[in-house]
């Protein structure tokens, strides 16, 4: 009897868990180690402290990922100076992601998450794509599960940053 | 000499069939055995069990392994550098992975002998019927009592 409710109260704790969201306005972005995209360095979130940062989690075999990749590339070459954009490819093959990025001629930083510790570890995502607006001082601002229907979602999303950073200010 | 003899057969035919595979071709790989190997990334199921699109990559990357005449160690080898550790299903019997094979063993060892301990502690403890004192008859008025009843029954 005292095993059985041991089980229960075990599952029912394990479903209040997977109900809370990961992170919270106002927490502190965790950053972690990753190899960049293409291979040949390392880089964090961290290195972009006093930045704003707009990091995109996303994947070479996720559609609604392929289908939001040209209004974020956009988004990110009309507001460059005032906001980075920083994609984490996560649990995907490295060829297919390379394939991704020439296709849709992304070139804003990337790293890759290729185990998925980072994207569902640390950030705590429930799928991709899932975007972050992280603050200069690497505070999360606000979270977007799911893509961008189009850039004046991203600009919506991303309003905070801009509006704090102003047209043409150095980011 | 009989037992020296004993042993070095049995070694011999121990040691026969790893030899004999030392010499073997690497067995080609195939989808299905492998797919039952690794996990799909995204799913945490095994390959075999996922249709989602991440699965269906990672199948397209195996196909064109086995294609260009890769074992399935090389495979899975590629796997991991692709996605990491986890996406073996079994955990690698070397490094720090051994201790997966090694705890159940080491725990059952150590249970067998918790269970011969108790077992010896328990025998010990138990009193030997040899040790008991022997049983006092019946006493003063319980004897008496006895005897009469004896003596009217005439046994």
């Amino acid at each position: 009897m005292v095993a059985v409710a041991a089980l229960l109260g075990f599952l029912v704790w394990g479903l209040v868990k997977k109900g809370e969201s990961g992170l919270a306005a106002g927490d502190p972005v965790p950053a972690m180690t990753l190899p960049t995209l293409p291979e040949g360095g390392e880089g964090s979130l961290a290195d972009y402290r006093g930045e704003w940062v707009l990091m995109n989690v996303w994947a070479s075999w996720c559609a609604p990922c392929r289908e939001e990749s040209p209004a974020l590339d956009r988004f990110e070459k009309n507001n460059r100076d005032r906001i980075t954009v920083l994609g984490i490819d996560t649990k995907d093959l490295s060829g297919d992601a390379l394939d991704f990025l020439r296709e849709f001629k992304v070139d804003y930083p990337q790293l890759r998450d290729a185990s998925g510790d980072y994207a569902d570890g640390e950030l705590e995502t429930t799928g991709v794509p899932e975007s972050f607006l992280i603050d200069p001082e690497g505070k999360l601002v606000a979270h977007y599960p799911g893509p961008f229907k189009d850039e004046a979602a991203i600009d919506r999303f991303a309003a905070p940053a801009l509006e704090d950073t102003g047209p043409g200010e150095a980011k | 000499m009989k037992r020296l003899a004993a042993v070095l057969t049995l070694l011999i035919a121990l040691a026969g069939p790893s030899l004999a595979a030392a010499d073997d071709p690497p067995v080609r790989a195939s989808l299905p055995e492998i797919e039952g190997e690794v996990m799909c990334p995204v799913c945490g199921t095994l390959l075999g069990l996922s249709h989602s699109p991440a699965a269906e990559r990672q199948r397209v990357f195996i196909r064109r392994l086995i294609a260009q005449g890769k074992d399935k160690e090389e495979i899975k080898d590629a796997l991991v550098a692709e996605y990491g550790g986890q996406v073996l299903a079994l955990p690698e019997n070397r490094g720090i992975d051994v201790w997966a094979y090694a705890v159940p063993v080491i725990g059952f060892g150590l249970g067998l002998i918790g269970v011969a301990w108790a077992i010896v502690a328990w025998r010990r403890r138990r009193p030997d019927r040899n040790d008991r004192p022997p049983t006092e008859g019946p006493s003063g008025e319980d004897a008496e009592r006895l005897d009469r009843d004896m003596a009217r029954f005439d046994l």
